[in-house]
């Protein structure tokens, strides 16, 4: 840290971090944000209509996708 | 349904409440710092590692009007209540990527409060101010309809059915308990009472998803009930949304308030207590199973219409629900976890509320030269007048405000997004064009909310062609627009702006400046 150069104006400072892992946090904006895709009644899972369970299954996509972007890009 | 006083009910009630009043109490002498400074007493120390950060920001964001409006919605309009879901899900990609570069920042600079952030990147106290009166505004109402969940519990339990008065004592007492712990833990109390509370919650919702479905002849008749009894209603709820309007609303209401999320000041005081960035991204996965509490929780709207529930009001849906299914001792649990499940964020809220005022009004125009020891106390004061006010407005005003209020709130808060979230990658925008931007963001909103009969939805229409979208995002793109045209505009005039005193390399945290250091060396 300490022989880093500590000041935005500097080249150091300018760096950015990113990773294309990031990209995969996208996702589940495209597969929530657009209804359409996913308000339908059939198929049903153990009577729950498709609305329903698509989304809860997102839930467990997205808690996925975290720890996959956290531990590659840690 | 007529609510008859149950003793067994009650008596579990009130234990458990003592317990986490104990726990409240001795929560100042955990991890033990100096209280008398606010990055002790507002922060518990900025020390919270994963776990203590995720009973912490989960008892922020799913608190006991959560479990009652929640479900209330999906009894009464059907899936539109369940935009729940799809918001508390794709807040945590943004918790993950936004949310460590603001922690960064400000460990590094000790900020402790979002308006301080304001104030250091745009060197502007104008800006803060601005900042701090949008988060207690936002955050007053939302205390008050933690009080209505406490209330709803109390008189399901059939307690003082005969007078007002009866039936607010338990709640005044409640909150002067809470008060004093509060005044005296800071934030260490409800970082302790979070996790009585989650495991009560968890107990509960386990037991009430498989239970139920099993005596109501499964999921597929709750649904089938649920499909049948929606269109009935006034105005006609429905089992999935509804064209075009049905859609963007549903779409909108979710991204708009995960955007909202973790610019409330309750929120952010769970951000700034973790530990570490890496604390915070951990959350981002761990968090999504309060939202699968919560998806179940929705369920239950429809669960209460499939039980023939008739609660006087949709908010007595879960509490008459838990009442015809549960036997007295569990329905004491359930009805715990709820009250409990308010006096969790609206001590953090209060905390929250009262750091802003401290730091960003009281020290910025009244008391400059204040001492740690002063600046803790005046946080302490504050966090007991701001939960009398929202005492007050409970006993006095009709609950119809608050939750108006509470509508506004989400629209209010949004609009300190380009400052905080914006300004956590760039620093282009102009103090003032951030400020005008704001306040233009706050009065579209208010104006489209008002119109609307208060309801958050608004139907814009250009050129004859209508699109419904909740109106914080309505009023967030006239925030955007100003704010941009006048900075273009600061810039032409030469007007660089107030100092920043922060700089790139404060917006990441040790972990990821190690790692990035590390793959240099690499290549």
């Amino acid at each position: 840290m300490e022989n880093r150069p500590s000041n935005g104006a500097g080249n150091g400072g300018e760096r950015r971090i990113w990773s294309w892992w990031y990209l995969l946090l996208l996702l589940p904006f495209l597969g929530l944000l657009y209804p359409p895709l996913y308000a339908f009644e059939e198929p049903r899972l153990i009577g729950v209509p498709f609305f329903y369970w698509y989304q809860l299954a997102w839930l467990f996509i997205t808690a996925t996708l975290t720890t996959i972007v956290f531990r590659a890009t840690r | 349904m007529p609510h008859n006083l149950d003793i067994t009910a009650l008596v579990i009630f009130v234990a458990l409440f003592l317990l986490v009043t104990v726990i409240g109490f001795l929560a100042g002498r955990w991890r033990s710092g100096d209280l008398d400074t606010l990055h002790e007493w507002g922060l518990g120390g900025r020390q919270f590692g994963t776990w203590v950060t995720w009973f912490l920001v989960g008892g922020d964001i799913y608190t006991a009007y959560t479990f009652i409006a929640v479900p209330a919605l999906v009894f009464g309009a059907g899936a539109i209540g369940f935009f729940a879901v799809p918001y508390t899900i794709i807040v945590f990609p943004i918790l993950f990527l936004v949310f460590p570069r603001l922690w960064a920042v400000a460990k590094k600079h000790n900020y402790i409060t979002p308006a301080d952030f304001a104030r250091g990147r745009y060197g502007s106290g104008g800006l803060a101010l601005a900042i701090a009166l949008t988060g207690i505004l936002a955050t007053m109402p939302y205390i008050a309809l933690q009080l209505v969940g406490i209330q709803t519990v109390i008189a399901a339990m059939g307690i003082g059915g005969v007078s007002a008065l009866a039936r607010d004592i338990p709640l005044i007492i409640a909150f002067v308990i809470l008060a004093v712990y509060t005044y005296q833990s800071g934030l260490r109390a409800p970082a302790l009472i979070a996790v009585v509370k989650d495991f009560l919650i968890y107990v509960t919702v386990i037991v009430a998803i498989i239970y139920i479905p099993i005596q109501l002849g499964g999921f597929g008749n709750i649904f089938d009930a649920a499909a049948k009894a929606l269109p009935q209603n006034d105005p006609p709820g429905a089992l999935l949304p509804q064209g075009a309007a049905g859609f963007s609303a549903y779409a909108t209401l979710a991204l708009g308030s995960a955007m909202a999320l973790f610019l409330y000041p309750h929120a952010l005081t769970g951000v700034f207590s973790a530990s570490s960035g890496n604390a915070i991204r951990r959350n981002a996965s761990l968090l999504s199973a309060y939202s699968l509490a919560l998806g179940f929780i929705a369920l239950l709207g429809y669960m209460a219409i499939a039980a023939g529930i008739k609660p006087e009001t949709p908010n007595f849906a879960v509490p008459d629900l838990f009442i015809k299914f549960f036997p007295s001792w569990f329905e004491g649990i359930a009805f715990a976890a709820i009250a409990i499940g308010a006096l969790v964020p609206a001590a953090i809220m209060s905390i929250a509320a009262a750091n802003l005022f401290t730091r960003n009004i009281y020290k910025e125009y009244l008391r400059p030269n204040i001492s740690d020891r002063e600046e803790s106390q005046v946080a302490k004061i504050t966090s007991l007048v701001v939960k009398l006010g929202a005492l007050f407005f409970v006993l006095f005003l009709p609950t119809q405000y608050a939750i108006q209020l509470q509508l506004l709130g989400g629209v209010w808060i949004l609009q300190t997004l380009p400052t905080i979230v914006i300004g956590l990658y760039t620093r282009w925008f102009h103090r003032w064009a951030l400020i005008a931007g704001w306040a233009v963001g706050m009065i579209t909103g208010t104006a489209m909310a008002a119109s609307q009969g208060f309801s958050s939805i608004f139907p814009l229409s250009i050129g004859g062609f209508s699109f419904s979208a909740y109106a914080s995002l309505y009023a967030l793109i006239a925030n955007l627009i100003v704010a941009v045209i006048l900075t273009l505009v600061f810039a032409a005039m030469g007007d660089a702006g107030g100092e920043d005193e922060t700089s790139q390399a404060d917006y990441v945290d040790e972990e990821e400046a190690e790692q990035a250091a590390t793959e240099e060396v690499a290549h």
